[in-house]
């Protein structure tokens, strides 16, 4: 039935990759099912906890809310993209020694999600971590443990630029 | 005998045992696994809350011959989930009795099928007077369950009540009132499930406790224990909510399991797992209360009622709880308390983080504010007047040996929130202002483990066994679900058998693999569970240092080569500890007294709202939570315990609201059923106070449920300190606040 499908094609994680899946099939569907990449969670299905967030051409989305057809040649990443050769990302070692992840069902959509928050601003407030993460929900740590991840992660990054 | 000596990994915030799974994305939770050949399970439910079934129809133009079709009828032991008291049926069979109660099971390989197909299943009912509210239950014009609608009730009695009422200066009484609470752990949900008819039934599912499910089953299949095996999954949250119910979708799987041939995954979404699983019991606590004229306490009756829906469940232990933390950590000399768990036709409440302690610890704390305005004393000099102390006694005449530093926790908390400073700057700021600062404070207990002799009957097993690739094994049936189980147990073996923690790993959670150290809920993992550890690790140094030679100082590598040679010449490497009870600890299950708890955890705590007299919004700024959880084994942890639970605090008291329609949960969507966000949640400061308790692990006490418990009171307190007006139910949203600030105008801004 799958060859019947015309090909979606997409960078996921910096390979290329190509689908035969119903074009309304969701992004969160496809990467789950089709790429068995099961990192990308999904908690509601309706855009509002943020367990499926995935980064679009460098833009922060729900997977649940995206029909493949609109990944047709983006960009995408999600959270096993994020660690690189082995080694895990500042943001990956900063929640696990912060406790910023607990049971960690939320964990790649908030790793996701602070990303996208850090490469746009490297150094943000607390405000800015509140408002960056507010669309990713978080039962287990009251999100204090989260930000303090984020922030040491910022001040790991910036203590490596000037390191260079 | 577990000190505050000197350790090497306890006490260190080693890195969250599995936490390199989950940051990678690579945890495997219950959705993320995919059999091959395996069908999809869903559930046709009740959309009645109360009725007898007088038919189910099949709509002809599906061919119902691809799907697997389960009815009561199909099951082949006894139509029930096993737990305390055989009341829930697995299936309805000729009745409903709530909403969302599972009718028909339905399975096919193709989920798309799967979803459309569902509303091809029409269940006919004759319905009948459904019962909502306590009220309606006590009313007992209608019966729905038992004889009566009354599913548990207690008796607590110190001294004599009714005497003291005459040479009262003051009495004081006030009604308070707790809704229903979603867990809305993040992962919903989920099972899968095999049967062979001849090795039976295997499950894998998002719980906490493998052998309450396998208890289950095994009444369900009319299987012998070997015969039954459940495997947990990387859960992702709980808090009470994956107790009990899991028993239900795992029993769900493996009936279409049996009748499909196939493996059969069932995965709630998120509007069904709202509306068909567990929530808190909503809760009604009177208070009435004698003081002398310098406000110390001479009497308080108390009558505490809560709503325990369809069917028993664990509402008799959560009545036992709640009814053991009403009094609130004070010294009273005549105690009543009379609590009782009614029946109504809603989904069945269950076990949340508290178990009954938030509801009553809410009225106790809120109660002691309106003692206070009442009788014109601070309420902080009204609870330091009444505090339990080392050596005084409780309402179930349990006398506190241990040391009780309520006076220390509460001094910290007012020094570190600089309380009276702050409170001065409000009353300053606060006329001028159209937002209303006010600061309020919450003190508590919460009894760590099982109820009185709950451990007791427990009896639980745990230990360790080394394998032969050179680790330590721990095993347990306490499972992780965020809350760092496998963490603290790994550093509790590391620490008694002398190597690193990277030497110990978890066993997995599976029923055929591990030994029943009970269920892991109660604030008894570290305590209880730990203590086993900890046990069992010095007992597997003896038995290698008598049968294998091994030194009295060794290092890891000589450990291990001990552990070879006590294989080589004996088999299996492997120690169990049984649980045993404290000395002197006794309760009376009858006359409901002695030793309610082994242990307990105390806490202080201090929040700071601002009400918004224009939009009639009451934020949390900040929050305080000082306490004593014995020896904290975990620093990083624990401190994610204490957030973590006050957060859900803060939204059980300003934001989370279940709305009932005809007894559906009419918001069961994340869009309308309101939790906390990262914009939404307060600087929150955390401090420990440690006094290692002498039979808890390396000295731990329970520490889950306890931060749960004081955010309600404190924030209403602190509304109440803010704008001068009594708030006595929660949640307390915004509409709420509208509705009696609109009729008792706080002062006025001089300007807006």
């Amino acid at each position: 039935m799958s060859a019947t499908w015309p090909a979606i094609r997409f960078t996921l994680n910096g390979d290329s990759r190509e689908v035969h899946v119903p074009p309304m099939k969701r992004l969160l569907d496809v990467l789950r099912e089709d790429l068995r990449l099961t990192g990308t969670k999904e908690g509601c299905g309706e855009g509002e906890c943020g367990s499926c967030s995935v980064r679009m051409n460098g833009e922060l989305v729900n997977s649940c809310l995206v029909p493949v057809l609109q990944a047709a040649g983006a960009n995408v990443q999600t959270v096993e993209g994020l660690a690189c050769d082995g080694e895990m990302h500042p943001l990956q070692q900063a929640f696990l020694h912060c406790g910023g992840a607990q049971c960690g069902i939320c964990t790649p959509g908030m790793l996701i999600a602070a990303t996208h928050l850090l490469e746009r601003n490297p150094n943000p407030t607390m405000a800015e971590i509140r408002e960056g993460l507010s669309g990713n929900l978080c039962r287990c740590t009251g999100f204090i443990r989260i930000f303090e991840s984020v922030i040491s992660a910022a001040a790991q990054s910036e203590r490596s630029t000037r390191a260079r | 005998m577990s000190t505050a000596a000197k350790t090497r990994v306890v006490g260190e915030s080693v890195p969250r045992k599995e936490g390199v799974d989950k940051l990678l994305g690579r945890a495997r939770y219950l959705d993320d696994i995919d059999f091959e050949g395996m069908w999809h399970g869903a559930t046709v439910r009740s959309t009645i809350p109360r009725g007898i079934i007088r038919a189910i129809h099949f709509d002809p133009r599906i061919d119902w011959s691809e799907f697997a079709v389960v009815t009561a009828f199909d099951i082949p032991g006894k139509n029930l989930i096993r737990l305390i008291f055989d009341d829930q049926p697995c299936l309805a069979d000729d009745r409903v009795n709530h909403c969302d109660e599972a009718i028909v099971l339905l399975a096919h390989p193709n989920k798309q099928k799967l979803r459309e197909s569902l509303a091809a299943v029409h269940v006919e009912y004759d319905p009948l007077t459904p019962v909502f509210t306590i009220e309606e239950s006590e009313g007992q014009n209608e019966i729905i369950w038992g004889e009566d609608n009354l599913l548990k009730s207690f008796l607590l009695q110190k001294g004599d009540v009714d005497a003291a009422w005459i040479g009262a200066a003051h009495i004081v009484t006030g009604e308070y009132r707790t809704g229903a609470q979603e867990h809305l752990y993040i992962e919903n949900n989920g099972a899968i499930a095999e049967y062979n008819a001849e090795s039976g039934v295997t499950v894998w599912g998002s719980l906490q406790c493998p052998f309450y499910v396998h208890k289950s089953l095994m009444a369900v299949f009319n299987l012998p224990e070997d015969k039954v095996r459940v495997i947990q999954t990387e859960t992702g949250g709980a808090f009470g909510g994956k107790e009990d119910f899991p028993s239900t979708i795992c029993a769900h799987a493996a009936l279409l399991a049996m009748k499909s041939g196939h493996r059969v995954k069932i995965v709630y979404d998120r509007m069904e797992d709202l509306a068909a699983t567990t929530k808190r019991h909503p809760a009604r606590v009177l208070h009435r209360t004698a003081l002398d004229a310098d406000g110390k306490l001479l009497a308080m009756d108390i009558e505490l009622a809560t709503d325990g829906g369809a069917y028993r469940t664990l509402s008799s232990t959560v009545l036992s709880r709640a009814t053991l933390h009403s009094p609130g950590p004070y010294v009273c000399p005549n105690v009543r308390v009379r609590s009782s768990a009614w029946a109504t036709n809603t989904v069945p409440y269950g076990a949340f983080r508290g178990f009954g302690a938030p509801q009553a610890i809410f009225a106790i704390e809120r109660h002691m504010d309106e003692i206070a305005a009442t009788i014109g004393m601070d309420p902080i000099e009204l609870r330091r007047r009444n505090f339990l102390h080392t050596g005084d006694t409780t309402a179930t005449e349990q006398v506190m040996r241990d040391p009780v530093i309520l006076d220390k926790l509460l001094d910290r908390a007012l020094a570190e929130s600089h309380y009276h400073a702050r409170r001065a700057r409000f009353a300053k700021e606060n006329p001028a202002s159209p937002v209303k600062r006010g600061l309020g404070i919450s003190a508590f207990y919460h009894g760590s483990g099982f109820t009185g002799s709950g451990e007791r009957y427990l009896n639980s097993l745990a230990g360790v066994d080394v394998t032969p690739e050179r680790k330590v094994r721990v095993l347990v049936s306490s499972t992780e679900f965020g809350q760092g189980t496998n963490t603290i147990l790994t550093q509790i073996a590391a620490e008694t058998i002398g190597v690193d923690y990277s030497d110990v790993v978890m066993a997995p959670p599976d029923t055929s693999i591990i030994p029943n150290s009970g269920p892991t809920v109660a604030s008894r993992t570290s305590m209880v569970v730990g203590r086993l550890i900890e046990r069992a690790g010095a007992q597997l140094l003896d038995m290698l240092r008598n049968h294998a030679s091994l030194p009295e100082e060794f290092t890891p590598d000589e450990f291990f080569d001990a552990c070879e040679r006590y294989r080589a010449a004996h088999g299996e490497v492997v120690s169990l500890c049984r649980y045993e009870a404290p000395p002197a600890i006794f309760w009376d299950d009858e006359t409901y007294r002695g030793e309610a708890y082994p242990a307990y955890a105390w806490c202080v705590q201090v929040a700071q709202v601002a009400v918004d007299t224009v939009t009639y919004s009451a934020e949390v700024e900040e929050f305080w939570s000082v306490q004593e959880v014995g020896r904290v084994l975990n620093p990083v942890l624990a401190g994610g315990q204490i957030e973590g639970g006050i957060a859900q605090g803060i939204g059980y008291a300003l934001y989370e609201k279940v709305i009932w329609q005809n007894g559906h949960m009419a918001n069961n969507q994340m869009t309308n059923y309101i939790m906390p966000t990262a914009e939404d949640v307060p600087p929150i400061h955390v401090y420990f106070e440690e006094i290692p308790f002498a039979h808890g692990a390396f000295g731990a006490k329970g520490i889950g449920e306890l931060p749960h418990d004081g955010p309600a009171p404190a924030i209403l307190n602190a509304i109440r300190d803010a704008t001068g007006v009594s708030f006595t139910a929660i949640s307390l949203l915004p509409e709420d606040l509208f509705a009696k600030l609109s009729e008792h105008p706080v002062a006025e801004p001089a300007t807006v």
